[in-house]
């Protein structure tokens, strides 16, 4: 065991944990503790935009963005939050740029833009060009150029170690614990101040979006160690995964004029949505195919999907803006999207929900009072700038502007206040924990388990749900959590033990799944990505706030989840029907 | 509302549609070595019933689930955006989650081996930290002088699109552990840390060309390049390394870029 010490901990090196780096290397002694190495995270396989009201094609002001992202998110945003976002929207982007990262640019030499999902002139008249982008990479280009910047900055990295406890000493932040991949040696970070920006959880689904290391460890840490998890029942499916894949294939295609289309060819949105059309929020888009398809209207001989259909578009547009997304139809279904539309179906994307903070990034340990010392940003993170819904390219636009705020916030708490002493045996829940696993010798299979769940996770709690899928969810998850306590893992080595490291990932995710199923079913309404057919319409007198998750745990040392509830903030927008 | 009209189908999509491919069994013979147990790599031969369709890392990944869970490599994304899964298959570096089984010959075994170059820590997990040195010594981010503009910098559309194709590098190390000299001369830069310093040498903005080509002009630096194009046949994201490390030896003797 070692013991390291420095005034600030990030945990995670995608955009969130980059940004904070960014800032608090240049105010503090800081070390970046990632899972994988900088470049790998998921940050990179965002798409489409980020947006902000630069009004460099077209009028565009940050209210308008600030009304769009409330409703996207069907008025659970609180509006404080957003109104931040949206407003520093204009310098994140001008200061990405600045720091070299290579945007498409107007025939003026200006940031060019373009639509997207939700975004639209004068709350809801009509879809507005606010996305900035480079291609259909600009998460890659967003996170490369973080990754440079740190380099340039001197950010110190600590690659391939896992973060596997937070480190609370009456009440205040006092480090980490962290497992080394390459050597199966744990270190003690002990800290002034740490930022959780390890990203989300859309690995308990099935068909995702997500990277496989995509495991909510931050969320799970946290939760273990009695913090709140805030509006994990809203989960973001996005329209266009590539069939059975899930694979992101951008919102951007539409924003370039892609159209949805079924079985008929028929332009299935125009009913949902008349005036956004194929550009309406992503939970309404994933609803519709999910109805088309219900309906008899799907596509293929079990008509289980519809089609993005990008046929109409020049072959040099599709070339130079969406560059990436038809080269994956390509690679992995073998199809010309010059000639043949492409087989979508949602997938599972984004969690609204996660870590509670503040505007200033600080995590909330209840409705009022924060840890000292502790901060999160990112998808790991819920301000909540997303509400039930995130709109597309907000997530952008969040890592940027919360992985700013929490990197400053955090380095200024570490410079005004003492380390915090580490509590005795600091290891002790890491080292039983991974000591137990490497010496299991049960009979279950992580693979087998974790299949499971996302099996179970697609069917009962994804775009549709009812009390009754997901009460057949929690009991699925709880039969999983007894068997996950018999698993074994055939690596007992410590050298690079992935084997190991699943395992611990597959516990990150039951305890997540639980909490998502027992709010969502707890939620008898239906707001954005929450969709219950047996509550078919939004309560705004019962629901109308964010859940709020916590572990109890019992003398016997089982555990139990507690639900309590915390007011949306409001500002300027009274909640309405939510219309595209 | 638009009028409906009617897809015109392929063949291929029809073919994709259908499904109900026909499961082949296919071998991989894999390059395996963990110097906890035994100091000499080994070979070891993994069957599967596969759909060629699958990528090469569902391979490996049904291989950690349900053959044996030691098997140990490095992957993410698994669609060929974050770089983690860059092997040697069939003796080519491939990303793992970007190569489909049907496209390396599945009638005969598979062989997969960790990338060249770079030192074996387990199965076909390398140590990358040499590689990323590289990238780093050649200041690969946007140097500038005087002050930020209020808003952004102006670059044109051409200006843009100069440097468009380094911008695509993932990091994956496909380029520099296929390059024979690299493999002969641990100093030498590699393609991916000549490819970043492209990136920024042909970016209007940037005013830190001069710096960069000096020390691309060392006796490790750009001028070991062979011209053997096994870069750019590897880069899995289409870059054309190769062009790209030209382009940069002639900015070195024109100081034009």
């Amino acid at each position: 065991m070692q013991i390291h010490q420095y005034d600030t901990v990030i945990v995670g090196a995608g955009g969130a944990g980059m940004r904070a780096a960014i800032e608090s290397t240049q105010r503090s002694r800081t070390a970046v503790l990632t899972k994988l190495y900088p470049t790998r995270s998921h940050t990179g396989a965002a798409q489409g935009g980020m947006c902000a009201a630069l009004a460099n094609v077209e009028e565009d002001n940050w209210e308008w963005h600030t009304f769009d992202t409330v409703k996207g998110g069907d008025y659970l945003v609180d509006q404080d939050a957003a109104e931040i976002m949206c407003k520093e929207a204009i310098d994140a982007v001008l200061d990405l740029e600045k720091m070299g990262l290579p945007f498409s640019r107007t025939e003026q030499g200006r940031i060019d833009q373009r639509r997207f999902g939700g975004h639209s002139r004068n709350h809801g008249e009509a879809p507005v060009r606010r996305s900035c982008y480079a291609a259909d990479r600009t998460g890659h280009m967003i996170l490369q150029t973080l990754f440079q910047n740190c380099v340039k900055h001197g950010v110190e990295f600590f690659n391939e170690f896992y973060v596997l406890d937070l480190l609370i000493n009456e009440g205040r932040t006092a480090g980490v614990v962290a497992y080394e991949l390459a050597t199966g040696e744990i270190h003690v970070f002990q800290a002034k101040a740490v930022v959780f920006a390890s990203g989300g959880t859309g690995k308990m689904f099935k068909v995702s979006s997500n990277a496989h290391t995509l495991t909510g460890d931050g969320q799970a840490v946290a939760y273990r160690r009695g913090l709140p998890l805030e509006d994990m029942e809203f989960f973001q499916f996005h329209p266009t995964g590539i069939w059975r894949m899930g694979i992101l294939l951008t919102e951007g295609a539409r924003g370039e004029g892609g159209i949805l289309r079924n079985k008929d060819g028929e332009r299935f949105m125009e009913r949902y949505a008349p005036v956004m059309k194929d550009l309406a929020s992503r939970d309404v888009c994933s609803r519709a195919i999910y109805t088309e398809i219900r309906e008899g209207r799907g596509c293929g001989p079990d008509g289980d999907h519809v089609y993005l259909d990008l046929t109409h578009l020049p072959p040099e547009q599709l070339d130079a803006k969406l560059p990436d997304i038809t080269e994956f139809a390509r690679t992995y279904l073998g199809i010309e999207p010059y000639t043949d539309p492409i087989p979508i179906q949602p997938t599972a994307h984004y969690a609204m929900g996660g870590i509670p903070t503040n505007v200033e990034g600080e995590v909330l340990r209840n409705n009022t009072e924060v840890v000292p010392g502790l901060y999160a940003a990112g998808e790991v993170a819920c301000v909540s700038v997303h509400g039930a819904n995130r709109l597309g390219t907000n997530s952008l636009l969040d890592i940027n502007v919360f992985g700013r705020r929490a990197g400053i916030a955090a380095a200024e708490f570490a410079e005004a206040n003492e380390f915090v002493p580490l509590p005795e045996n600091p290891e002790q829940l890491v080292q039983d924990l991974v000591d137990g696993l490497r010496e299991a010798t049960g009979t279950e299979s992580v693979a087998q388990i974790r299949k499971e769940l996302q099996e179970s996770m697609d069917t009962n709690a994804m775009v549709y749900r009812t009390g009754a899928t997901l009460k057949q969810a929690v009991e699925d998850i709880a039969a999983l959590k007894v068997r996950y306590k018999n698993v074994a893992i055939q690596d007992k080595g410590f050298r690079y033990n992935t084997d190991l490291l699943e395992a611990i990932e597959l516990g990150n995710l039951l305890d997540l799944a639980e909490v998502l199923a027992v709010s969502a079913l707890a939620r008898e309404e239906s707001r954005g990505g929450h969709y219950r057919e047996d509550f078919p319409t939004r309560d705004d007198v019962k629901f109308m706030q964010h859940t709020m998750a916590y572990q109890e745990v019992a003398e016997d040392g089982s555990t139990s989840i507690r639900l309590d509830y915390k007011p949306v903030v409001q500002t300027r927008y009274q909640p309405m029907e939510r219309k595209y | 509302m638009s009028t409906p009209t009617v897809e015109k189908h392929s063949a291929a999509l029809d073919a994709v549609e259908a499904g109900g491919t026909k499961l082949i069994t296919v071998t991989f013979r894999i390059r395996r070595f963990n110097p906890e147990e035994h100091p000499e790599p080994v070979w070891v031969d993994y069957q599967l019933e596969m759909d060629p369709k699958e990528r090469v890392l569902d391979a490996l990944n049904t291989i950690k689930w349900e053959q044996d869970g030691t098997l140990t490599y490095r992957r993410s994304c698994a669609h060929g955006i974050c770089g983690s899964d860059a092997m040697r298959i069939n003796g080519r570096n491939r990303l793992a989650c970007k190569t489909l089984i049907k496209d390396v010959n599945p009638e005969k075994p598979i062989t997969i081996e960790a990338i060249k170059g770079l030192t074996v820590l387990k199965d076909l997990v390398v140590d990358m930290d040499p590689f990323f040195q590289a990238y780093k010594d050649v200041m690969p981010f946007l140097i500038t002088k005087g002050n930020d503009p209020t808003r952004e910098r102006l670059q044109s559309a051409e200006d843009r699109e100069r440097f468009d194709d380094t911008t695509k590098c993932i990091l994956c190390a496909a380029c520099t552990s296929s390059c024979p000299v690299f493999w002969n001369d641990g100093q030498y830069f590699g393609p991916a840390a000549i490819v970043n310093a492209h990136r920024f040498i042909f970016d209007s903005r940037d005013e830190g060309a001069e710096q960069r080509l000096e020390i691309l002009n060392d006796r490790e630096g750009v001028w070991r390049c062979r011209t053997t194009f096994n870069c750019s046949e590897a880069c899995p994201r289409g870059i054309e390394v190769t062009k790209a490390i030209q382009e940069v030896k002639r900015a070195l003797v024109t100081r034009r870029f």
